[in-house]
């Protein structure tokens, strides 16, 4: 597991504002190509270093000279491609993208419209829309070949024009990238926030928006919001009227599984035209450590529901994915599901796994899942 | 439960229920159980006790109720929590009803009313092999392809029927290379069938259809003695030729690209099992177990159409319960009439068959070139004006234009009288949004479109049969291999 961001630098408190930069290991970079990078070194070498957004430099030893940054050791991994936000004042250096990991996702708010219980990513009511105008700066950094990014939060709709903007700017951007966004698509229950990101013709886009019940009372309660369930339905329609990607994300624990089946059925019987449903096993993270006698499940006990529930989904044509749960806790006939969807970054495995035969096909676990997991993890032969 | 506490516990949400719940509408069937079969206009259904279906229309259920999740869930009630089922039923009615607004999709050319076959069953009265007179014309197959790209369908599948069609060959490439050309500017998705007794399979014409994608479409009606008994062709080789036919197609086209239909006579009630066999192992993995149709036949008394419902149910009750098992040993069997029960009342999708639509799919689903260039709308409207009576004749290719067709009266009120939401019985029939309307058939039998559905063998057959299927998917086992035949 590697930390994304780190305060243990040393960064000249001069430098002033707030900066974003890609990260170049070459220093003999012609000046022209030196606006917006950050050069990264293993050891000054007296080379002209002008020119360059920040200099950092691997040794600690070179900290004595004033245009090279000490960059600390839990973020040596960074590498070329790679793009930084750094906060000079606290010593902050964060990677907002990694060239080299197949999940990107830029964190555009903290504020969220719903409370979900087991959310992993904690909303807060603070003013932070710098996030969005720092994104807005990396992402014509970003190497034009990704593959594959994300835009999660919080609830992303909730920047309003500059969430627009900002899909906008990844299109002409990153013109051949499939884009993602986490959303509970609440905001789309207004048809004009639909017509506005069509209007954007993204070639590429999904939109994952959760579901969790059939039925809107219970839905309303996971996610502690009254109407959540009407404008979610309403969000989905509007989105695929307009003919745009939805994936419906749910994630499983004790207040979803027990009408999980229900729920397959409904999607199946309204919702069939979907493109994408994911099954996602719990992250102990965030408000679900908090809430973890109300959600946690063993995975091992609801394996019945979730084998129903994918039956059901894929008689329909729905196609369908199991994230984040081992294979070993999967009946056989489910593996053909199952995805390594786990960021590299929080991912795990336990000692039970190596000797398993499965390990390389296998997702593994999160780095939470030390707080509780399954009693049934074992190795396969 | 344990919720940290900034977080508001399940009855906050469930207030609300408190305020009660409006009925949307409904309609329910007694099963042959005691319980009762509640179905919506979309297909939803809950099988529940008297008590509860009294409870329901009566306002008495409560939220605690375990029922009352899944009657939210499949919107037969609305609460005060949420009004997005009006939205969601809307949506699942228009996807029920899609083939409606896309219109005309099945055209059938009668390229030629000859028949090398002599079955004593022929629904359509066929003529003597050289009697050319029942051959239609290169001029009427053009105007009647005119009038197949005025349908607004994007998917036009034209169907070539006889009499044996083959023996009139040259029409059928007439016809397909002059459709094939108009589609270049009209770009439908197109599809060609023959239907065919296979007797006349050349060479030519397996590359021909092998060229032109086209599919083959003929009749097995079980092993030898069976085939030959009610399919007989003057030379006794029938069952001979078919066979070999099916082999000549698969081996040649693809397994895909021939199925085969069975109709049940009087001899086939005691050969279910042998009938389906001989499917099997000419490698077919689709059985269409079908009645005979009152056509070409006299139009026989009510008491012996009731009869024939037990007779014709035991027959399809066996064959079907061999068909799963067939499936259970690992053998991949489709019985075609309860597939597409299946999908009404499994699925938001229909199937397009038909026989089970409403508004019924005369003319506005399938519409008949006769060879003699007069327009049909159904396959069974032309064998009815072959017993003499042309109620369903629409029209002539010669003299009546796309409008006369199908703005015609006889064509609109047809199908406005025969809307099952709207005719004696089954509009308060629970099994409705799983049948359909067949005015051909009860203006055949009862002359009047509508008919007596008390005396109807179409709804006694239909009511049987959809009883039967909610039956077996109460059978766990046997619902997961229904189940699969919809994957």
């Amino acid at each position: 597991m590697i930390k994304l961001h780190s305060t243990r630098n040393t960064i000249a408190k001069d430098l002033g504002a707030i900066k974003v930069a890609r990260i170049t290991t070459d220093e003999n970079l012609p000046r022209v190509l030196r606006r917006d990078k950050a050069l990264l070194i293993d050891q000054y070498s007296g080379s002209d270093l002008d020119g360059f957004e920040i200099v950092f430099s691997k040794y600690q030893g070179d900290s004595h000279i004033h245009e090279v940054q000490y960059l600390s050791e839990d973020l040596h991994y960074l590498a070329d491609g790679d793009v930084v936000r750094i906060d000079p004042s606290r010593n902050y250096v964060r990677a907002i993208y990694r060239k080299n990991s197949s999940a990107n996702f830029l964190f555009v708010t903290e504020r969220c419209n719903s409370f979900c219980l087991m959310c992993s990513q904690p909303p807060r009511d603070v003013d932070d829309r710098h996030l969005i105008e720092e994104l807005m700066l990396a992402v014509p950094l970003i190497d034009i070949d990704t593959r594959e990014i994300g835009i999660t939060g919080g609830e992303p709709t909730l920047l309003e024009q500059r969430f627009f903007d900002l899909i906008n700017l990844i299109k002409i951007s990153l013109p051949y990238t499939s884009l993602h966004i986490l959303t509970n698509g609440r905001t789309f229950s207004n048809p004009k926030a639909c017509d506005e990101l069509a209007l954007i013709r993204h070639p590429d886009l999904m939109l994952g928006i959760p579901l969790y019940s059939d039925v809107s009372h219970i839905h309303d309660f996971v996610v502690q919001a009254d109407s959540a369930f009407d404008e979610t339905i309403r969000g989905i329609l509007n989105l695929k009227k307009r003919s745009q990607k939805v994936e419906i994300r749910i994630v499983l624990h004790k207040q979803t599984i027990n009408r999980l089946p229900e729920l397959a059925e409904f999607i199946s019987r309204n919702l069939q035209f979907v493109d994408h449903v994911a099954l996602m096993g719990l992250e102990i993270t965030g408000f679900t450590r908090a809430n973890l006698k109300a959600l946690w499940i063993d995975p091992f006990e609801y394996m019945e529901e979730l084998l129903l529930a994918v039956n059901t989904l894929t008689r329909s044509r729905v196609r369908t994915s199991i994230y984040n749960l081992p294979l070993c806790l999967l009946p056989e006939s489910l593996w053909s599901y199952a995805v390594k969807s786990i960021s590299d970054w929080k991912n795990k495995y336990y000692q039970e796994c190596e000797n398993c035969s499965k390990k390389s096909d296998c997702g593994g676990f999160f780095a939470s899942s030390d707080l509780v997991k399954s009693d049934h993890i074992h190795a396969i032969q | 439960m344990e919720l940290s506490k900034k977080f508001k516990d399940q009855n906050h949400f469930k207030k609300i229920l408190n305020q009660g719940y409006s009925l949307l509408p409904f309609n329910f069937h007694k099963l042959p159980s005691t319980l009762y079969l509640i179905s919506n206009i979309v297909g939803e259904y809950l099988i529940i006790d008297r008590d509860t279906l009294n409870r329901l229309v009566n306002g008495d259920l409560s939220f605690e109720d375990a029922v009352y999740n899944e009657l939210k869930s499949k919107h037969f009630i609305m609460d005060q929590d949420s009004d997005v089922a009006i939205d969601l039923l809307a949506l699942k009615y228009r996807t029920k009803q899609y083939a409606a607004s896309q219109f005309t999709s099945l055209h059938i050319f009668v390229v030629t009313l000859r028949c090398d076959y002599t079955c004593r069953y022929c629904q359509v009265s066929r003529r003597m092999e050289g009697d050319g007179d029942y051959d239609m014309e290169e001029t009427s197959a053009l105007k009647a392809l005119e009038m197949v790209f005025q349908s607004p369908s994007k998917s036009i599948k034209i169907e070539f029927q006889g009499g044996e069609p083959l023996l009139n060959f040259p029409l059928i490439k007439f016809i397909v290379q002059n459709a094939l050309e108009k589609n270049a500017v009209e770009d439908r998705n197109i599809q060609f069938v023959i239907t065919s007794n296979l007797t006349f399979l050349t060479d030519e014409v397996l590359n021909f259809c092998n060229t032109h994608n086209i599919y083959l479409s003929t009749s097995l009606d079980g092993p030898e003695f069976l085939h030959n008994q009610n399919r007989p062709r003057p030379q006794k080789d029938g069952y001979e030729k078919t066979v070999a036919g099916i082999r000549k197609v698969q081996s040649r086209l693809g397994y895909d690209k021939v199925s085969a239909l069975m109709t049940t006579t009087a001899a086939s009630l005691p050969n279910v099992r042998a009938i389906i066999d001989e499917y099997v192992s000419l490698g077919l993995h689709s059985v269409f177990l079908r009645p005979l149709s009152p056509y070409g036949f006299a139009i026989k008394t009510k008491q012996v159409e009731k009869y024939n419902t037990e007779k014709w149910m035991s027959f399809y009750r066996e064959g079907l319960d061999y068909i799963i098992e067939l499936n259970r040993a690992g053998y991949f069997l489709v019985e075609q009439y309860t597939k597409v029960l299946l999908q009404k009342i499994l699925t938001s999708s229909n199937p397009g068959y038909l026989d089970l639509q409403s508004p019924a799919g005369a003319g506005i689903g399938v519409i008949v070139y006769n060879y003699d260039g007069d327009v049909y709308a159904s396959d069974e409207g032309r064998m009815l004006k072959e017993m003499g009576d042309d109620f369903f004749k629409l029209g002539n290719l010669e003299t009546s234009s796309y409008e006369d067709i199908f703005l015609s009266d006889r064509l609109l009120d047809t199908l406005e009288e025969s809307l099952a939401e709207s005719s004696p019985m089954c509009s308060e029939c629970g099994l409705q949004s799983y049948c359909g309307s067949d005015p051909v058939y009860h203006y055949a039998t009862q002359g009047d479109v509508v008919g007596k559905k008390p005396l109807s063998f179409f709804c006694a057959k239909n009511i049987a049969l959809i009883e039967h299927v909610f039956s077996l998917l109460e059978n766990g086992e046997k619902r997961e291999i229904l189940e699969r035949w919809l994957a």
